[in-house]
C-alpha cells in the first residue's frame, strides 16, 4: 500500500520534472540525439555527449545558424530500436527539426523506415536524420533515403582505405569479424577491395565470431599463428576487439592488428603498452593529425576538449555535422526540414582541418577524408593517458573514397 | 599437434576461469537454491576492487583483500536482504538479486567510470613462462592455473574434511534437522553466501586483468556461469569443475575445426549448393557456432538428464 | 444490463483508455501526441506479452527466461506475412494480421516447448534461457529469414483493411492495439476457467498429486506452453504494427526479463497483475529513461523494495483490502494512509535527490547535463543540497518507522475485526 501509493508519486513527481525541462521556450534549433546512455553499453553515449556538446558550444559561440544556438536533447535508447523510434515520436512532438543517431545500424535502419513514413505521412512536421557513426553500406545504398544524411563513411568505404593502409611488406592476412551485417560486410568489402588494390596480399583465412560471447581469444590466435598470417584485419569493437588484440599480445604472436574501432573510447586502455607498433587503426580523426600538418587552430580546438574533460578528443565527424548545419540552415533560411535538407545535398566545404568533404547528392553520403593511425609511443598527444597514442601513418583523400552508389533518391515534391 | 598442444592449454585455463566463477555459484545455487543474478556482478567488484587497491598497496594484498570485502559484501546482503525474501521464495530472491546487479552495475559506473580501467598483470608475473611452437606462454596463465587449482583443492577439502563442512553438507539436504541438532542454520546461509561471493571476488581480481575490467563484465559474463553450474550438476562440486574444464576445452577446439554440415553431407555425396533448402543453416561452420555451444549443451543435458553431469538431484 | 453489470471493470478501462490520449493531445496544432500513444500502444503490447508470461508462472508455476523468443518469432512471421501481403502474394484484412503472429507464436510455442517442458522448476528455467541465447544469437546470424541487424521492415498501411480505415496515424493503431488486447486478455482469462487452466495450477501446486488423478503434467506444461506461446505471438504482431520494424533485440533477454518484472510487480497471484505491473515497469523505462541515467537503479531498487516487503505485488496489495471493504470499514484507512504518505514521499524525494545528485556529479555533468529542480539550478557540489537529501532519506525514514507502526495497528485492528465477522481474509 504505501509502495503503491510512493510510486506511484514516484512517477507523478518525475514526469511533471520532466515536463518542465521540456516545456522550455523554442528559441534554439533542437536535436534529438538518440544512443545507450544507461547500462551495459552506457560509455558509446556518454563519449558522444561529451564531445558534441563541446562542439555545440563551440558553434554557438560563433554564432549558431539564423542567429539561433543549437540544443543538444538527449534521449536513451539503451540500444533497442522500439526505444529509438519513442524518442523519434518525442522529437516530433516536440517539432524538433533534427535527430541524430550514432551506434547500432539496426537502430539507423529502423530510424530511416520511420521517418521516410513519418514524413510522408505528415508533411508540415517533418524531421531530418543525422546518422553519427552507423555504417552498414545499404543505409546509403538500397535503403538511401532524402531524410537521411550519414556523415561517417560506409563500411565499404572503410574496406578500401583499410585495404590502401596495409603496408607493402604485409603479404598474408587472416580475418576475424563479428558474425552479424556490420562484420560480414567487413569481411566481404575488405576481401573485395584488396583483391582489386592489392593483389599481392592473400586472404589466409577468415572467421567470424559470434557478437560478444567468446571470452578467450588465445585458440583463434594460435590458429592464425599457424597459418602464417603477418597481420589480422578485424571490424571488431568493443570486448571482442579489446580481448582478440590482449590474446594476442599475451601470446606474444608476431602479428599485426589492423581495426577499425581501436582508437575509441576505451580500445587504449584495454590494449595497452604491449600493443605498441602493432596496432593500426582506421579512423576518422586522430588527435595527432593537427599538429603533424601544423593546423593550430585545429590542435587547440583538440586541445581544449582535453583540458576540459581530460580525455582524448576523437570526434571530428560530429563537428562536420554542425557545420554543414551551421551551412544548410543559413542557406535554406529557415529552420524548415525539408529546405535544410535540399540545401544540405550536394553541400561542399572544407572540414576543420582543411580537406575537401562532400555530401554527395546521389545518396547523402559524406565523402571526406579519412586516415590510418598507428599505436606508438613518442607522440604529441597520448590517448587515455597510456603514453601511447594514434600517430597517422596515412592521410586517403575524399576523391579516393568516392566509391559509386546504388541509390535511387525519391525526393519529396515541395 | 603443435594446435593441438597451445589449445590444450588455452582451453584448460579458460576452464579454470569459469571454474573460479562457477564454484562460486554451485555453492549458492546447490545449497540456497538462489538463481544468483548478481554473481557476475560479485566478479566485477573483485577487479574493481582489485584495481583499486593495487593502486595503493600493490597487487598481492589486493589478492587477499578484495576477495575479503566482496566476501563482506556478501555476507551483507544475505544477513539484511535475502534472508527477508528467502520466505518469499526463489522467484522473489532470483529478483532480488537481478535487483542487486542492475544497482550494482551502475555504482560501478559512478564509481569507477564508464570506461575500462587499465588494470594490469602484476610485472612480477608479466612474462612469458615458457614457449611452446613459437606460442609464449605468458607466466600469468600458469599463475591462474595455480590459484584455481589451489581453490578447488581447498573448496573439496574444507567441505569434505572439516566440521563446518560437514555441517553445510548436512544443511544443504536436510535444513531443519540440522537446526534441530543445535547448528544456527541461518548463519550457516550467510556463511556460504560469503564464501560464493569471495570466491566471485577472487575469480574477478584474477581475471579483471587477464580481461578487460569494465562496467559491462558482468553483464557479458553472466549467462555462461550459469550454463556451467547447471551441466555441472547442482551440489557436485566435482561435476562444476568438470563441466568448467569440458566448455573451456570445447570452445577452444571447437575454433581449430572449420567443419560445417555441408561439409558432412559432402562426405555422403550431398552437395549444398546457394540453392539448396536451408543452405543458410547447413554451411554455418563450427568456429562460428563455437562459444553457443556450452547453451546447445546445457540444454540437450537438460532435457535428457535434468541433473545434469554429476548433480545430486535433479536441477 | 447483466452483461454491463457483470463486465463494468473491462468497460470503465476501455474508457479511460481511449480518454487517455486526450490528455496529451496538442489543442494548437489539432494532433495527438505521438509520443504519448506510442508510449500507451507499448503498454498495450506488453501488457498481453507478460500476461502470456503470467500464464507460465502464475497459473503453471514455469518460470520461462527465454519467452522473448514467442514474441520475437511471432514479430518475424507478422511482418514477413504483411510484407507477402504488399506483395500480392495473398491476401490478408489488415485487423488480422497479429493473428499471424499468433500463429507463428503457436507452431514455435509447441516446437520449442516440445523440448522445454520436459522439464519443471529451475531444469525449465535454463533450459528456456539457453534456447533464448541461441534464437537470439541465430538471429544475427541467418539473414534470410531474420534480415541481420537491420531486420525486417514493413509498411502497416497495406490497404487491405475491413473497414477502409489506413493505419497511417499512431491513433488508428493505438485503437487496433486496445481491441486485440481486449480479445486477448479476455480469452485468456477465459482460460483460466477451462479444465486445462485448472489442471495447470494443480500441476503448480502439486505435479505429483495431478499425475496420481491421471493427467500427464507434461501435457499440460506444453499445452499451457504453446497457448502461451499463441498470445505473446499476437503481442508480437502488435509490436509490427507500431514500429513497423522487427529487429533482433525483440527476441532477446532483456525483453524476456521485462516480462517476468512486470509480471512480479504487478502481482503473479491476480490475473490482472501483469498489466499492473507492465503499466509501472514501460513507464519506467520508457518514461523515468528520458529523465534520468540512473533509472535501471531505480529499477533495481524498486525490486528490492517489492521482493522485500510486497512480494505479492501490487494487485497482492490491492487485494489485501478487501476484506476490509467487506465489511465497510475501508474509510478508516485514509487517515493513517495520509499521514505516512508524506513520510513515504519524503524518503523516496531524499533517495532520488541523493541518487541524481552522485549521478550528477560522476557522470552527468561532463555530458553537459545541467541540475535543475523545477527550473532553478542546483549547485550539485554544495553541501546544503546534499544535507536535505540525506535528511529527507534518513529523517523521513525514522518518520515513516513511526507512521508503518501506527499504521500496522489500525491495519490488525481491521483485520481481526473482519475476522471477527466472518468475512474470509
Amino acid at each position: 500500500m504505501r509502495q503503491n501509493f510512493g510510486l506511484r508519486m514516484f512517477m507523478g513527481v518525475l514526469l511533471a520534472l520532466g515536463v518542465t525541462v521540456t516545456a522550455q521556450a523554442q528559441q534554439t534549433i533542437k536535436i534529438a540525439y538518440t544512443d545507450p546512455l544507461s547500462g551495459p553499453f552506457a560509455q558509446v553515449g556518454d563519449a558522444n555527449l561529451k564531445q558534441m556538446n563541446y562542439i555545440i558550444d563551440h558553434m554557438n559561440a560563433k554564432g549558431g545558424a539564423l542567429g539561433k544556438k543549437f540544443e543538444l536533447v538527449p534521449f536513451d535508447n539503451k540500444s533497442n530500436p522500439a526505444d529509438a523510434l519513442i524518442a523519434l515520436k518525442s522529437a516530433t512532438d516536440q517539432n524538433m527539426p533534427f535527430i541524430m543517431q550514432c551506434s547500432g545500424s539496426n537502430i539507423a535502419a529502423a530510424l530511416i523506415e520511420a521517418i521516410n513514413k513519418h514524413n510522408d505521412r505528415n508533411p508540415d512536421n517533418r524531421i531530418i536524420y543525422l546518422n553519427c557513426g552507423a555504417v552498414a553500406t545499404e543505409l546509403t545504398n538500397e535503403q538511401c533515403s532524402f531524410w537521411h544524411f550519414r556523415f561517417d563513411l560506409h563500411v565499404g568505404m572503410k574496406a578500401e582505405v583499410m585495404s590502401r593502409a596495409i603496408p607493402k611488406d604485409v603479404t598474408k592476412v587472416y580475418m576475424i569479424n563479428q558474425d552479424y551485417l556490420f562484420g560480414q560486410s567487413v569481411q566481404r568489402d575488405v576481401k573485395a577491395f584488396l583483391a582489386k588494390n592489392r593483389p599481392d596480399v592473400t586472404v589466409v583465412g577468415d572467421e567470424l565470431i559470434p557478437l560478444g560471447k567468446i571470452k578467450d581469444f588465445s585458440p583463434y590466435i594460435t590458429k592464425i599463428k599457424a597459418s602464417g598470417a603477418q597481420a589480422l584485419v578485424t571490424g571488431n569493437w568493443g570486448p571482442d576487439m579489446n580481448l582478440l588484440i590482449k590474446a594476442g599480445i599475451d601470446a606474444g604472436a608476431d602479428l599485426r592488428y589492423f581495426t577499425f574501432y581501436a582508437h575509441l573510447a576505451g580500445g587504449a586502455t584495454a590494449i595497452g603498452a604491449g600493443g605498441e607498433g602493432k596496432v593500426l587503426s582506421v579512423m576518422s580523426f586522430g588527435e595527432n593529425i593537427a599538429p603533424e600538418i601544423g593546423n593550430k587552430e585545429a590542435e587547440a580546438f583538440t586541445n581544449g576538449f582535453r583540458q576540459l574533460h581530460k580525455f582524448d578528443f576523437a570526434a571530428a565527424t560530429f563537428r562536420t555535422i554542425f557545420e554543414y548545419l551551421q551551412s544548410a540552415i543559413n542557406k535554406a533560411g529557415s529552420v524548415d526540414p525539408t529546405k535544410i535538407a535540399f540545401a544540405m545535398e550536394g553541400l561542399s566545404q572544407k572540414d576543420f582541418l582543411g580537406y575537401d568533404s562532400t555530401m554527395r547528392k546521389d545518396d547523402h553520403q559524406i565523402i571526406s577524408a579519412y586516415y590510418v593511425g598507428l599505436f606508438k609511443k613518442g607522440v604529441k598527444y597520448d590517448a587515455e593517458g597510456t603514453g601511447l597514442g594514434w600517430a597517422t601513418t596515412a592521410t586517403i583523400q575524399s576523391k579516393d573514397v568516392n566509391q559509386p552508389s546504388t541509390c535511387k533518391m525519391k525526393r519529396p515534391s515541395a | 599437434m603443435e594446435v593441438f598442444i597451445v589449445s590444450l592449454l588455452n582451453g584448460l585455463v579458460y576452464g579454470m576461469l569459469l571454474f573460479m566463477l562457477a564454484s562460486g555459484l554451485t555453492l549458492i545455487l546447490s545449497m540456497m537454491g538462489v538463481l544468483n543474478f548478481a554473481h557476475a556482478s560479485a566478479y566485477m567488484l573483485g577487479a574493481y576492487f582489485a584495481y583499486t587497491i593495487s593502486l595503493y598497496v600493490g597487487f598481492w594484498p589486493a589478492l587477499i583483500i578484495a576477495p575479503i570485502l566482496c566476501g563482506l559484501v556478501g555476507a551483507a546482503i544475505e544477513m539484511w536482504g535475502l534472508r527477508r525474501v528467502h520466505r518469499n521464495g526463489h522467484i522473489a530472491e532470483l529478483l532480488f538479486t537481478f535487483g542487486l546487479a542492475l544497482i550494482i552495475e551502475k555504482g560501478v559506473q559512478m564509481g569507477w567510470g564508464l570506461l575500462p580501467v587499465p588494470y594490469r598483470v602484476p610485472a612480477l608475473l608479466d612474462f612469458p613462462l615458457f614457449s611452446i611452437y613459437g606460442t609464449n606462454f605468458p607466466a600469468y596463465r600458469a599463475f591462474m592455473l595455480l590459484i584455481s587449482g589451489m581453490m578447488f583443492g581447498s573448496i573439496w577439502l574444507g567441505l569434505t574434511r572439516t566440521r563446518i563442512g560437514l555441517v553445510i553438507q548436512a544443511a544443504l539436504t536436510h535444513p531443519e534437522m540440522v537446526g534441530a541438532l543445535g547448528h544456527n542454520v541461518p548463519r550457516i546461509f550467510t556463511l556460504v553466501f560469503a564464501a560464493g561471493t569471495a570466491l566471485a571476488g577472487l575469480a574477478g581480481v584474477i581475471g579483471g586483468n587477464y580481461q578487460v575490467t569494465e562496467p559491462a563484465m558482468a553483464f557479458t559474463m553472466g549467462p555462461i556461469v550459469f550454463v556451467v553450474v547447471v551441466f555441472g550438476g547442482l551440489g557436485s562440486l566435482t561435476g562444476c569443475f568438470i563441466a568448467s574444464i569440458l566448455m573451456g576445452l570445447i570452445q577452444t577446439f571447437a575454433v581449430v575445426f572449420d567443419v560445417s554440415l555441408a561439409d558432412l553431407l559432402a562426405k555422403f555425396g550431398f552437395i549444398v549448393t546457394s540453392q539448396t533448402p536451408l543452405a543458410e543453416v547447413l554451411t554455418v561452420t563450427l568456429p562460428r557456432i563455437g562459444a553457443l555451444l556450452p547453451f546447445l549443451m546445457m540444454v540437450l543435458i537438460l532435457v535428457f538428464r535434468p541433473r545434469g553431469l554429476m548433480g545430486t538431484r535433479d536441477t | 444490463m447483466s452483461f454491463v453489470r457483470r463486465n463494468w471493470l473491462w468497460l470503465l478501462a476501455a474508457i479511460i483508455l481511449l480518454a487517455v490520449p486526450f490528455l496529451f493531445y496538442d489543442w494548437t496544432k489539432g494532433r495527438h501526441s505521438g509520443f504519448a500513444l506510442t508510449l500507451l500502444s507499448e503498454i498495450g503490447v506488453m501488457a498481453i506479452f507478460a500476461l502470456s508470461f503470467n500464464m507460465l508462472m502464475g497459473q503453471a508455476g514455469l518460470l520461462s527466461f527465454g519467452h522473448a523468443v514467442l514474441f520475437g518469432l511471432g514479430s518475424y512471421c507478422t511482418a514477413h506475412a504483411i510484407n507477402a501481403v504488399k506483395a500480392g502474394t495473398f491476401w490478408m484484412p489488415i485487423e488480422l494480421v497479429p493473428l499471424v503472429g499468433g500463429l507463428g507464436g503457436l507452431v514455435f510455442g509447441y516446437l520449442l516447448g516440445w523440448l522445454a517442458t520436459k522439464q519443471r522448476a529451475t531444469a525449465f528455467a535454463m533450459i528456456t534461457m539457453g534456447l533464448g541465447e541461441l534464437v537470439s544469437a541465430a538471429a544475427l546470424m541467418f539473414m534470410a529469414f531474420f534480415g541481420g541487424e537491420g531486420g525486417i521492415s514493413i509498411d502497416r498501411v497495406m490497404g487491405t483493411s475491413l473497414f477502409g480505415i489506413s493505419y497511417a496515424t499512431p491513433w488508428q493503431v493505438y485503437c487496433l492495439v486496445l481491441i486485440w488486447a481486449f480479445i486477448a486478455a479476455s480469452l485468456m482469462k477465459l482460460q483460466t476457467e477451462t479444465p486445462l487452466g485448472r489442471i495447470a495450477n494443480a500441476t503448480r501446486d502439486n505435479f505429483e498429486r495431478a499425475q496420481f488423478v491421471g493427467y500427464d503434467p507434461r501435457i499440460v506444461r506444453l499445452l499451457q506452453f504453446t497457448l502461451s506461446g499463441f498470445f505473446a505471438g499476437i503481442a508480437g504482431g502488435l509490436y509490427v504494427m507500431i514500429y513497423e520494424i522487427v529487429t533482433f533485440d525483440t527476441l532477446g533477454a532483456a525483453k524476456s526479463a521485462n516480462a517476468l518484472l512486470a509480471a512480479y510487480i504487478g502481482g503473479a497471484g491476480g490475473f490482472f497483475g501483469p498489466i499492473l505491473g507492465t503499466i509501472v515497469v514501460v513507464l519506467l523505462q520508457s518514461g523515468v529513461s528520458l529523465i534520468s541515467s540512473a533509472w535501471l537503479l531505480y529499477v533495481g531498487v524498486l525490486f528490492i523494495v517489492m521482493v522485500m516487503f510486497a512480494p505479492v505485488g501490487l494487485i497482492g496489495l490491492i487485494g489485501m483490502h478487501t476484506p476490509i471493504r467487506r465489511i465497510g470499514r475501508l474509510g478508516e484507512l485514509v487517515v493513517p494512509y495520509l499521514r505516512a504518505f508524506p513520510a513515504a514521499l519524503s524518503v523516496m524525494l531524499g533517495f532520488v535527490l541523493m541518487v541524481e545528485l552522485a549521478s550528477n556529479i560522476t557522470i552527468g555533468a561532463a555530458q553537459g547535463k545541467k541540475f535543475a529542480i523545477a527550473g532553478t539550478l542546483i549547485d550539485t557540489g554544495s553541501p546544503v543540497i546534499w544535507g536535505i537529501g540525506l535528511l529527507g532519506l534518513i529523517g523521513g525514514a525514522f518518520w515513516l518507522r513511526i507512521e508503518a507502526r501506527r499504521f500496522r495497528l489500525r491495519w490488525d485492528a481491521l483485520i481481526e475485526d473482519a475476522k471477527r465477522q466472518g468475512v474470509v481474509v
